[in-house]
């Protein structure tokens, strides 16, 4: 069976493997978004810190021995860690400025890890090997699907929508809401909410080390791996609407589908496509489809 | 953007003195050697500082060799890629700074734009790193030496070998972008003068991560051999991620354009069995090892063929200013055309009159696991190309200069 001149096959393979790559863009704009939400910062560091993840995963397994499921854990703590030394040293004294002197802090501190990691390790990358569990695939008749694959696709949706959870359905996710919408208040309630603003970018960025982790034994591990994704990342987040937690998932996974789809019919295309739809967002609902205008 | 003066070397004051009259013609009393490549991006660790080392060890034994009565120094620039910053560079580097030969030059966009500066100060441009061929054909000049490799030799390595070997059916994957066409258009004529059959191609954004869509591709093509007509990051992700969804090995990979480098990242396990062209091998023989050893010490990493021929390149022009006691592009480049290169990198090289340098390729078959048994052991040399066969025959050469 052809459906526009495509096998049927072909076309349900690549709708799979749209929502394979949906799922990293949607666990990265999440994060994006949370920390745009709370901090009104653009964290242009985020595609760094998915390196960094992907890289703490390397050296863990072959300098220390942490084999991939810890560090599923241990990465996303180094580098949030880190994240919360960046927000109380540097972050913290940006709030109150212009959007403008976070993005170029974030951007300047990006170009800093990266040129760490490329000194150190060169730019050819590093391979990081797919744990023994998940080795593998499984024939399903249209397409052979590798076992790591799948995982993939449900790790980062499960972290995706446990996070929407706490934020949207918990008393904590609550605080953090009423803090992002009138700190003052919130604060003279006896509520940390300075605290509150630390452990939220903390917890953007291990998400950023998560799908690092993630992304580790699929592609090459190596320093410019998140500047090629960041900017797409970006896009989802302003399709989806700055700030809107179930947009940057919904988002993620649709732009992924319809990237997967483009790849099929015209695969020169497929670069440009997240943009060609961020324009045509942005001129109908300025306010992204999710956003509140 | 930085530009380094690694070093400034000086010769006997005896020496000047004695060859006053020869040296009168070398502007300044130096030549100066500008190594433009790419520092930080994606084609660094196949030419960026290992291409400054090279440079580098070839002035020094230049200048243990030949105890010349003119300086030698060297400055070395990042291009990032941008043909604009290379011509920026060049330009500067000529008018301002003296700077003799602008060299190394990898992507084809930023050798394209300098060459044409080069001719019109008439200063020599040596590229190592670039692969297109219309730096030899449409575009050539006569200042310019294209010294390690190209996209017709590669393919008339790779594409011819795999071809006549069985693999009959290809598919590529092809870098959309101009490297990445010549690349697949040379490839798919070899294919097909060989008996082939190209079956389809897909053409993917560079840079790519994400492989499994275009895969997919190839795979429902049912060809043999998926030809892969990219390079650097786009090929290592390819090469993995065929593994990953079960493409190889029932169908195999064709890497058109793979470096050491590229097999080093990626590992044995996963590049086992590839054929690749290559100029230059570290195991080849004494010669090769015994500088490769010598690069390995400072670098840490043994050379690919870009910096190898980037060693050779150099040594071979300084040794042209010598003979001809100028450092005047034409005759240097007169000079360089007129000797035969004979070192650890040209085996029977020489400099044809559009300015390819042709010499000596390799067939090379990546080792298994077992197969490796000590550090960079990565390759079987199964062929090798004289050099008068591996590069495109002067009779089809679209430069002007070739008389017919």
């Amino acid at each position: 069976m052809e459906i526009f001149g495509v096998p049927s096959a072909l076309l349900g393979s690549q709708l799979l493997v749209g929502l394979i790559n949906g799922s990293f863009y949607a666990i990265l704009s999440l994060g994006l978004a949370i920390i745009f939400g709370l901090l009104n910062i653009i964290n242009f560091t985020h595609g760094a810190q998915y390196m960094m993840g992907a890289f703490v995963a390397w050296i863990a397994l072959n300098k220390l021995g942490i084999n991939y499921w810890v560090a599923l854990l241990f990465a996303p703590i180094v580098i949030g860690a880190l994240g919360v030394l960046i927000e109380r040293t540097m972050l913290r004294k940006l709030y109150k400025l212009d959007h403008l002197y976070g993005l170029l802090l974030t951007f300047g501190l990006a170009l800093i890890f990266e040129g760490i990691f490329r000194d150190q390790y060169g730019i050819s990358g590093q391979s990081y090997p797919v744990p023994e569990l998940l080795q593998g695939g499984v024939n399903l008749g249209f397409m052979f699907l590798p076992i790591y694959r799948g995982w993939v696709v449900v790790a980062a949706l499960t972290v995706c929508f446990a996070t929407w959870f706490v934020i949207e359905k918990t008393k904590l996710g609550a605080y953090l809401r009423a803090g992002t919408e009138n700190p003052q208040i919130v604060q003279a309630l006896g509520i940390n909410v300075p605290l509150l603003i630390t452990f939220t970018y903390g917890f953007g960025v291990a998400l950023a080390a998560f799908a690092g982790v993630l992304a580790a034994p699929v592609y090459q591990v190596s320093p410019l791996m998140g500047s090629n994704l960041i900017i797409v990342v970006f896009a989802v987040v302003v399709i989806g609407g700055m700030g809107s937690i179930m947009g940057s998932i919904l988002t993620g996974l649709g732009l992924g589908l319809i990237e997967g789809l483009t790849r099929v019919f015209y695969p020169e295309a497929s670069a440009v496509v997240v943009f060609v739809i961020m324009v045509i967002v942005l001129l109908v609902r300025p306010a992204g489809l999710f956003g509140k205008a | 953007m930085q530009m380094k003066k690694l070093t400034t070397l000086a010769c006997a004051a005896a020496f000047a003195t004695l060859s006053g009259a020869a040296s009168a013609q070398i502007s300044g009393n130096t030549v100066k050697i500008g190594v433009l490549t790419d520092m930080s991006g994606t084609y660094s660790d196949l030419a960026g500082a290992g291409a400054v080392l090279a440079t580098q060890m070839a002035i020094d034994d230049f200048i243990a060799e030949a105890k010349p009565a003119f300086k030698v120094e060297m400055v070395s620039a990042d291009h990032q890629n941008k043909a604009d910053i290379a011509s920026n560079k060049a330009r500067e580097w000529f008018e301002r700074e003296g700077v003799d030969t602008a060299t190394e030059l990898v992507t084809t966009s930023t050798a394209l734009a300098v060459m044409k500066i080069a001719k019109e100060m008439n200063r020599v441009a040596l590229m190592s790193g670039p692969a297109s061929t219309p730096i030899t054909n449409e575009q050539c000049n006569d200042v310019t030496v294209h010294y390690t490799y190209d996209t017709y030799a590669l393919a008339n390595g790779t594409a011819k070998a795999v071809t006549q070997q069985g693999g009959n059916t290809w598919f590529f994957l092809t870098a959309d972008y101009a490297f990445g066409q010549a690349l697949e258009k040379d490839s798919s004529a070899v294919v097909t003068a060989n008996g082939g059959k190209v079956l389809g191609s897909v053409r993917h954004p560079f840079p790519a991560s994400d492989f499994s869509s275009f895969l997919l591709q190839a795979q429902a093509s049912g060809a043999k051999i998926i030809g892969l007509a990219n390079a650097g990051a786009d090929t290592t992700n390819a090469i993995k991620q065929a593994a990953e969804f079960g493409v190889t090995p029932k169908q195999s990979l064709a890497g058109l354009l793979m470096f050491i480098s590229d097999v080093h990242s990626l590992g044995l396990q996963a590049t086992q069995g590839m054929y690749l062209t290559t100029g230059f091998y570290w195991d080849l023989d004494d010669q090769t090892r015994a500088w490769s050893k010598r690069f390995f010490e400072k670098q840490k990493r043994m050379p690919t063929m870009v910096q190898a021929g980037q060693y050779s390149s150099v040594l071979h022009y300084l040794r042209a200013v010598q003979a001809t006691g100028t450092d005047e592009a034409g005759k240097v480049m007169a000079q360089m055309k007129a000797t035969p290169i004979k070192d650890f990198f040209g085996k029977n090289g020489r400099i044809r009159e559009d300015g390819r340098m042709v010499h000596d390729m390799y067939l090379a078959q990546v080792k298994t696991p077992a197969e490796s048994k000590y550090p960079w052991d990565y390759y079987h040399i199964r062929q090798t190309i004289p050099a008068e066969e591996a590069f495109q025959p002067l009779a089809q050469s679209k430069c002007p200069l070739v008389k017919k």
